[in-house]
């Protein structure tokens, strides 16, 4: 990407995470902010822009509730540069517009945000996040889907994994592989939700909600806030941590926007986002160290490996089969923190998080053996598919 | 009773979601080009024109991909429910999203022919799918 300025993650932050906080999301973002912000060596003073993911409007309960307005009223921010909203390339779509504003010189220091509050938000009668439900007629995508009783993501995606089933001989054996993987790593963290042992045992014999997936294949609601600080590099000198350079960005959509309609299900727009991403950098699936890849369902990272290249096409169920190349001393150390399977729903923005903190060797117990100097960074699923390289200054 | 939502009837869908009064299922159609649109659209997405009308398909096909869902999502939600995607046969890729019906969840698999039926819930004639016995 040259001629254009180079542009760095500077501060990562996060709240509290966990289950029935009982907090407001407004609560967690200014938590999750701040930390951002001191971990930048920054004040509120200094932003000038903000982008967040899926801005206000929550689509189910817990979804989000917080966006420009909420943040920059509490902080009393003087924004140059603001954006929240969730047409975009998924959850990173928000970064990837704080990259473009950064490198146009719109703003000089954006914050961005993403907040759940799943876990206190859902009512015991509604357990997971249903788009579509209640009594009123409803339009758009979801009237294709919700009337059959497809009301759940993980409906949706369970389709796709039995098509990948199908056409590749993937198993569930295989498939365990993430979740078995992301449960050991989450014993590392001290703030994923669940960190005892899981076998393939326990995997197997674990209660089906959408074949071929199971319970252990979804993701935990939660509550919690992620924030990051996203500058120039060559405004970045006098900040507390020398800045990451935002590398390259996927965020193509160039198929049809449907979890039904698309043409290849099998892959999703994850295929689409990691074409523009090696398109527009000389690093290649090789020289990446260690990828944050998006778990809201198991089936999603097997897709994503496949889309960014680190296997070919329909071998993912083999490449990651017994977790020994996505262990955390493995070729392609993967979600080393957990994931969403183990260490939460923060929904996308965990694996930047993540990534940030593996680069600049502060993941604690955590951190992977060979000290990485590029990571993948993906989220996403179905038509929603958004992809960064990250790599130390 | 499911407590299933409806959709909403538009410009674009009614003829889909009311084709089942007459036992048809209307696919949105170019009439330039001849290529079946699903969702129904004002316009081809392959030639562009926008002279779309909503012809009735044989109501025969695949399932292309399916899942039985077993989490009761909501209260009332019968489960388990088979979900599929089928491919009608009018067209490669011209694909319907549907329950499969009158049929046991462990005999499915994809390639299964099926054919359209219609379960009429208040001005919306849903179009389920079950296994067609073929003679």
């Amino acid at each position: 990407m040259s001629g254009l300025p180079t542009v760095v993650v500077g501060g990562v932050g996060q709240s509290a995470i966990g289950r029935r906080l009982n907090r407001s999301p407004l609560a967690l973002t200014v938590e999750a902010v701040l930390a951002a912000l001191h971990d930048a060596g920054l004040s509120p003073a200094d932003i000038d822009g903000v982008s967040t993911w899926p801005g206000s409007t929550a689509r189910t309960p817990g979804f989000s509730g917080v966006g420009v307005w909420e943040l920059q009223d509490a902080l009393g921010l003087e924004l140059d540069w603001f954006s929240g909203g969730p047409e975009t390339a998924g959850q990173l779509g928000a970064v990837v517009n704080a990259y473009a504003a950064v490198a146009a010189g719109l703003a000089r220091r954006v914050v961005c945000f993403r907040t759940v509050w799943e876990s206190t938000a859902q009512s015991p009668e509604h357990r997971a996040s249903i788009v579509g439900a209640g009594t009123g007629r409803i339009g758009g995508w979801p009237q294709w889907l919700s009337p059959f009783g497809a009301v759940s993501a993980a409906n949706w995606t369970a389709m796709l994994a039995q098509r990948h089933f199908h056409e590749f001989g993937t198993t569930r054996e295989q498939l365990a592989a993430i979740a078995l993987t992301q449960r050991a790593n989450a014993a590392r963290n001290p703030a994923a939700i669940f960190r005892d042992p899981l076998t393939l045992d326990a995997y197997l014999g674990s209660r089906m909600i959408s074949d071929p997936l199971c319970l252990l294949d979804c993701d935990i609601p939660v509550d919690g806030s992620t924030a990051i600080v996203v500058t120039r590099a060559d405004m970045a000198a006098g900040l507390r941590r020398p800045g990451l350079p935002i590398a390259s960005i996927g965020c193509a959509l160039r198929s049809r926007p449907s979890w039904d309609q698309f043409d290849d299900l099998t892959t999703m727009a994850a295929r689409d986002a990691a074409a523009m991403l090696w398109s527009r950098t000389d690093l290649k699936p090789a020289d990446v160290d260690v990828a944050l890849l998006y778990d809201g369902f198991s089936f999603l990272t097997l897709a994503w490996l496949e889309a960014l290249g680190f296997c070919g096409r329909g071998e993912s169920g083999p490449f990651v089969e017994h977790g020994t190349r996505i262990a955390p001393d493995g070729d392609l150390p993967l979600n080393p923190h957990g994931g969403q399977l183990s260490a939460g729903r923060l929904h996308g923005f965990g694996f930047l998080h993540e990534a940030c903190l593996q680069l600049w060797g502060d993941a604690g117990e955590r951190q992977i053996p060979k000290r990485p100097a590029v990571a993948a960074v993906a989220a996403g699923g179905g038509p929603l598919g958004g992809c960064l390289l990250l790599t130390t200054p | 009773m499911t407590p299933l939502p409806l959709p909403e009837l538009d410009f674009e869908n009614r003829a889909f979601w009311t084709g089942g009064a007459e036992g048809e299922l209307r696919i949105a159609r170019c009439r330039a080009c001849g290529l079946w649109l699903h969702p129904p659209q004002p316009v081809c997405r392959a030639c562009h024109n926008t002279d779309i009308d909503h012809q009735a398909v044989a109501g025969t096909g695949r399932v292309f991909t399916f899942t039985v869902n077993r989490q009761p999502w909501l209260p009332g939600l019968d489960v388990p429910s088979v979900l599929a995607i089928v491919e009608l046969d009018e067209q490669a890729g011209l694909r319907v999203f549907t329950r499969l019906v009158e049929v046991e969840p462990d005999t499915v698999a994809i390639g299964l022919r099926v054919m359209v039926r219609f379960e009429a819930v208040d001005d919306v004639w849903l179009p389920l799918f079950a296994p067609l016995e073929e003679s």
